[in-house]
């Protein structure tokens, strides 16, 4: 997995490369904790992820609690196999999907 | 049949995933049924991982059975007596600020296989997955 930052004021927005699973999503989960403060806007691009597990799901779920408290997250780019797994969990309803 | 045997444990995550790709990609499966079957895998190896022997660490076996139609993948442990199918499913229709955190991976393997079956044998559980293709 790669995690590509890019900040513009109170925006950042992460792009997230390759698989989100048991063995990177604590990697991911901790990048972003030590990235958000200050942040309105959340951007995560999945446009290059290639794989996401509930772990991957877990961190989604934490970052959106935090983001509800300061601002909005945006998860953007997600191709048609994590868009379904976002429609099974139930996750499209809770994150904000572009 | 073919058959891998691992420590259970996070570390080797990549080497079942690998085992189990490996044959789905000579029988040309679909990359949708592919991802679901690899999300499969993970769940089930990683809950092993994570609960079967803690605090020690003990052995996995994934076997597996794939053909151009069909794929079965057993998943067998000898740590504690756990049937994931008798959890009940996580309310996926709640708010993120009520979700809980747990559940979800081995709902996401009920519902995208098409059959699903848990025994206890010997002291060994035995859980395998079976995926149309």
């Amino acid at each position: 997995m790669n995690i590509i930052k890019t900040q513009n004021g109170e925006n950042l927005t992460v792009k997230v490369e390759g698989r989100l699973d048991t063995v990177t999503a604590p990697q991911l989960d901790s990048e972003l904790k030590a990235s958000i403060e200050g942040i309105k806007t959340l951007t995560l691009d999945f446009s290059a992820l290639e794989y996401i597990s509930s772990a991957g799901l877990r961190v989604l779920l934490s970052m959106q609690k935090l983001m509800n408290k300061q601002g909005e997250m945006i998860v953007k780019g997600s191709s048609a196999a994590i868009l379904e797994i976002f429609e099974v969990t139930g996750f499209i309803d809770l994150l904000n999907i572009e | 049949m073919k058959e891998l045997i691992v420590k259970a444990t996070d570390e080797e995550l990549d080497n079942v995933i690998a085992f189990v790709t490996g044959q789905l990609e000579a029988v040309d499966c679909s990359m949708k049924a592919q991802m679901q079957i690899e999300v499969a895998v993970e769940e089930l190896f990683v809950n092993i991982a994570h609960y079967a022997y803690t605090p020690d660490i003990g052995e996995a076996a994934i076997q597996t059975e794939i053909t151009a139609d069909t794929a079965e993948i057993t998943f067998i442990d000898s740590g504690v007596h756990y049937d994931p199918l008798a959890k009940p499913d996580p309310d996926v229709t709640l708010s993120a600020e009520e979700r809980q955190i747990g559940g979800l991976g081995i709902y996401m393997v009920k519902k995208s296989m098409d059959d699903m079956r848990y025994e206890y044998k010997d002291g060994r559980n035995i859980l395998t997955i079976t995926k149309k293709l």
